[in-house]
């Protein structure tokens, strides 16, 4: 090992093992026409990064009451010495993040990478998803304005829609019956102290499986034997990462500096709903598709409806490496053809909801 | 058929006979307290009959909160039978006339104790004021053509000023007094203009109505609403003043006031027009041609002169207020926060408005004072623009050089790659 490291891999060694220096000698990545897919889940794991730096650099400053948030934000993006950024950065790596979770989720879902043995892989990788949708979701609130207010106001209407247990989901959530105060520092606590808590127990396993399984190689590259032969994970495949993480920087640095996240205006609670009012881009095709449902389907209520069918659906992603039986046979078509039904579906809804 | 008209006939019967009857009986229907489920014989065969007084009653405010027909036509809505309903005896008074119709319904709105049962906050001079009114005054001479309780509140169909299906929701207002007023025919006989609501929906005081603003004047903030009146010449500014406190002040103590009064000018109306009242702007002060001051000002005197100074202030820190928020719009929108500037464009602009209001001084230096300091405040708001504006030139400029440094990353990550995979010799 180059840099003098090598005593002190040997230290490690004896003490620990040789996970890091199997991951650093040993570790192959497949190449193959799809190989650019694996860079996602890196990406992702970096903005991920982004995330938790910039939240603590902004903790430092945000102050989580209804009488304080919104002036807190003001002030951590007027007065603060380059906190326009980190807000910027923040609420940017937040959506970019979820943008590239969700085309790394749906990259493995067509490239069949659930298939046995990584079926545990996926399941956490969608749960982390899950955490992701729930920390945009807790976060979206804490700004106190007024498009976040009345954001949450209908999105935790939402909850009460789920049989049985409904109502009480929404107390809890709200901290009582409306969004007040209670509410914004219950999303608080979720947001830095549970989420993280849940994200960084299921991250360490998503990845511990990551490198245990190894990446996946496509049926079709396998059955074609196309693949070339395979690049070492360091440093050929980590310095490729590596590309990527900084070209995803450019980005949001970019983005934050022309196009810089709104903070609006204060949220009253005692103002009527503003007019177009809808949730982050990645909820709307559920807000859209609860939005049309008649108000009774079945024998149920249909927004009861729709959020059942949410829940079953979502379930049922998850459970997807149990399902298909058969990956590379007439099931995984299947699979298939239903995954660029969803995809066409969650795009369809969110242009509709954009633009409604 | 024979049936319907036999009811009919009886009804009618009913109504002769019980004219007569007394209003005697008033005191003890103002006494009837509400029921919740009252038995309303009344409503009943009304119903059947599909008369449009028992179609529209449900809806009215008396039914809601519980009175019935009898409430004010007397009788007794208990008795399924019609001569015991509608008894004279018990108060009935069929349908009452013109001229009894403020008086009925003073025997429940003017009786204090009555109304705190059902809304204590609700006036209860209503028939005094009715009565100092050009209708109350004139229906008392014997003219009956004139607005009675039931032209501007309906019939039967009565609801709270506060519902948008009133008559006299602030939105509505207008065109109820419009019915009768905009209507030539009908307001020959009083040798009065009719062009009021016309000129009303032209002004800016109807468009900040139709706008939302439901506290902006409609004909009853000037004129009063159960005494109605026009404000006259001497009382106009006072009108005008209720709202405009400021610019009534400041006309008292102004050249004009003395000179105007005894030409017989009313004080707002000569310069803002009475029901046309259309939004202001500087160009209304001066010696340009919209000015209203060359009316009477000409070139020689001091007016004249006074004017065109006040009219050269306003534009100068109008302008000077415009360059500082297109400064601050600017660096806005390229994402720079300037809620600090936007505080002091806040002040610069009170101040742009307080010069505004002092116009009705009549007095340049008074306007100059502002203005003077409006155009300090709005020197500060400029600078927050111009430091807005190098703090966005400062962010691109380090974006620029942080995408310089990425690329160069990005190539030399680039490079090692290549250097690391290239074919081994």
């Amino acid at each position: 090992m180059a840099l003098g490291l090598e005593p002190l891999r040997r230290w490690y060694d004896e003490r620990f093992g040789h996970f890091f220096s199997h991951l650093v000698e040993k570790k192959q990545v497949p190449r193959h026409r799809h190989t650019l897919w694996y860079y996602l889940g890196g990406m992702t794991l970096f903005l991920f990064f982004v995330q938790v730096v910039t939240g603590i650099l902004l903790l430092l400053y945000y102050r989580p009451s209804p009488g304080e948030a919104f002036e807190s934000v003001q002030f951590i993006m007027t007065q603060v010495r380059f906190g326009w950024l980190i807000r910027g950065l923040h609420a940017w790596a937040a959506n970019l993040l979820i943008l590239t979770a969700m085309l790394h989720m749906f990259s493995t879902y067509f490239l069949k990478a659930y298939r046995p043995p990584r079926e545990l892989t996926w399941v956490s990788g969608c749960l982390l998803f899950f955490l992701f949708l729930a920390f945009g979701f807790s976060g979206y609130l804490l700004p106190w304005n007024e498009l976040a207010f009345f954001a949450t106001k209908v999105g935790t209407e939402m909850m009460a829609a789920v049989p049985l247990i409904g109502h009480w989901l929404l107390t809890v959530f709200r901290g009582g019956e409306q969004v007040t105060g209670a509410t914004l520092t219950r999303f608080f606590g979720f947001h830095v102290a549970i989420l993280p808590l849940l994200t960084t127990a299921v991250l360490a396993h998503h990845l511990f499986f990551v490198q245990h399984f190894g990446m996946s190689v496509p049926p079709g590259v396998e059955r074609s034997g196309t693949a070339r032969p395979p690049m070492p994970f360091f440093p050929n495949f980590l310095l490729r990462d590596l590309m990527g993480w900084y070209i995803a920087l450019g980005v949001l640095a970019a983005l934050a500096a022309f196009d810089p996240w709104e903070l609006g205006v204060k949220a009253d609670p005692f103002a009527p709903t503003p007019a177009g009012i809808r949730p982050e881009w990645y909820f709307l095709f559920m807000f859209q598709t609860l939005k049309l449902l008649p108000a009774k389907l079945l024998w149920i209520e249909g927004e009861q409806f729709g959020v059942l069918v949410f829940g079953a659906a979502a379930t049922l992603w998850v459970l997807v490496p149990f399902l298909d039986r058969n990956p590379e046979g007439r099931s995984g078509r299947l699979f298939t053809f239903a995954g660029v039904v969803i995809v066409v579906y969650i795009v369809v809804m969110s242009i509709w909801g954009l633009r409604g | 058929m024979r049936g319907r008209s036999a009811v009919g006939a009886r009804i009618g019967g009913g109504v002769v006979a019980l004219a007569l009857a007394s209003v005697l009986a008033a005191p003890l229907l103002a006494q009837e307290r509400p029921r919740p489920k009252p038995t309303d014989s009344c409503l009943d065969c009304h119903a059947l009959l599909e008369h449009e007084p028992a179609k529209k009653f449900p809806e009215d405010i008396h039914s809601v909160r519980g009175l019935t027909c009898a409430a004010c036509h007397g009788g007794d809505p208990t008795k399924e039978d019609m001569p015991e309903a509608m008894d004279p005896a018990k108060g009935y008074i069929g349908v009452p006339t013109r001229v009894q119709i403020p008086q009925l319904c003073a025997r429940c709105h003017s009786d204090a104790a009555f109304m705190r049962a059902y809304n204590p906050s609700l006036r209860t001079d209503q028939l005094a004021q009715y009565r100092t009114s050009v209708h109350g005054r004139r229906l008392r001479q014997g003219d009956t053509r004139v607005a009675v309780c039931t032209d501007c509140h309906s019939v039967h169909d009565i609801r709270p000023a506060t519902s948008p299906l009133s008559s006299v929701y602030a939105l509505t207002i207008p065109a109820t007094c419009g019915r009768c007023h905009s209507d030539a025919e009908r307001m020959k006989p009083y040798k009065i203009p009719t062009d009021q609501l016309a000129s009303y929906q032209a002004s800016v005081h109807f468009q900040k109505l139709t706008e939302g603003d439901l506290s902006a004047p409609t004909c009853a903030t000037c004129h009063g609403n159960h005494g109605a009146a026009p404000p006259g010449v001497e009382s106009v500014e006072r009108v005008c003043g209720t709202c405009h406190v400021f610019q009534e002040q400041l006309f008292d103590q102004s050249p004009h006031k003395q000179p105007w009064e005894s030409l017989g000018f009313a004080a707002c109306s000569t310069c803002h027009s009475n029901h046309r009242i259309e939004a202001t702007g500087d160009f209304m002060v001066g010696t340009g041609e919209r000015a209203v001051c060359v009316t009477c000002h000409t070139e020689y005197d001091n007016g004249w002169s006074e004017a065109k100074q006040i009219n050269a202030k306003l534009t100068e820190l109008d302008a000077a207020l415009g360059a500082a928020v297109a400064l601050l719009d600017r660096a806005e929108r390229a994402g720079v926060a300037v809620s600090e500037g936007r505080l002091t464009e806040a002040s610069a602009r009170e101040k742009l408005i307080k010069a505004r209001v002092d116009v009705h001084a009549f007095r340049a230096q008074r306007v100059a004072t502002t203005v003077d300091d409006g155009l300090k405040i709005t020197a500060q708001a400029e600078a927050a623009g111009h430091a807005a504006l190098a703090e966005l030139a400062f962010r691109r400029k380090g974006l620029g050089l942080s995408l310089l440094a990425i690329a160069f990353v990005v190539l030399s990550l680039w490079l090692l790659i290549r250097h690391l995979e290239r074919p081994q010799a």
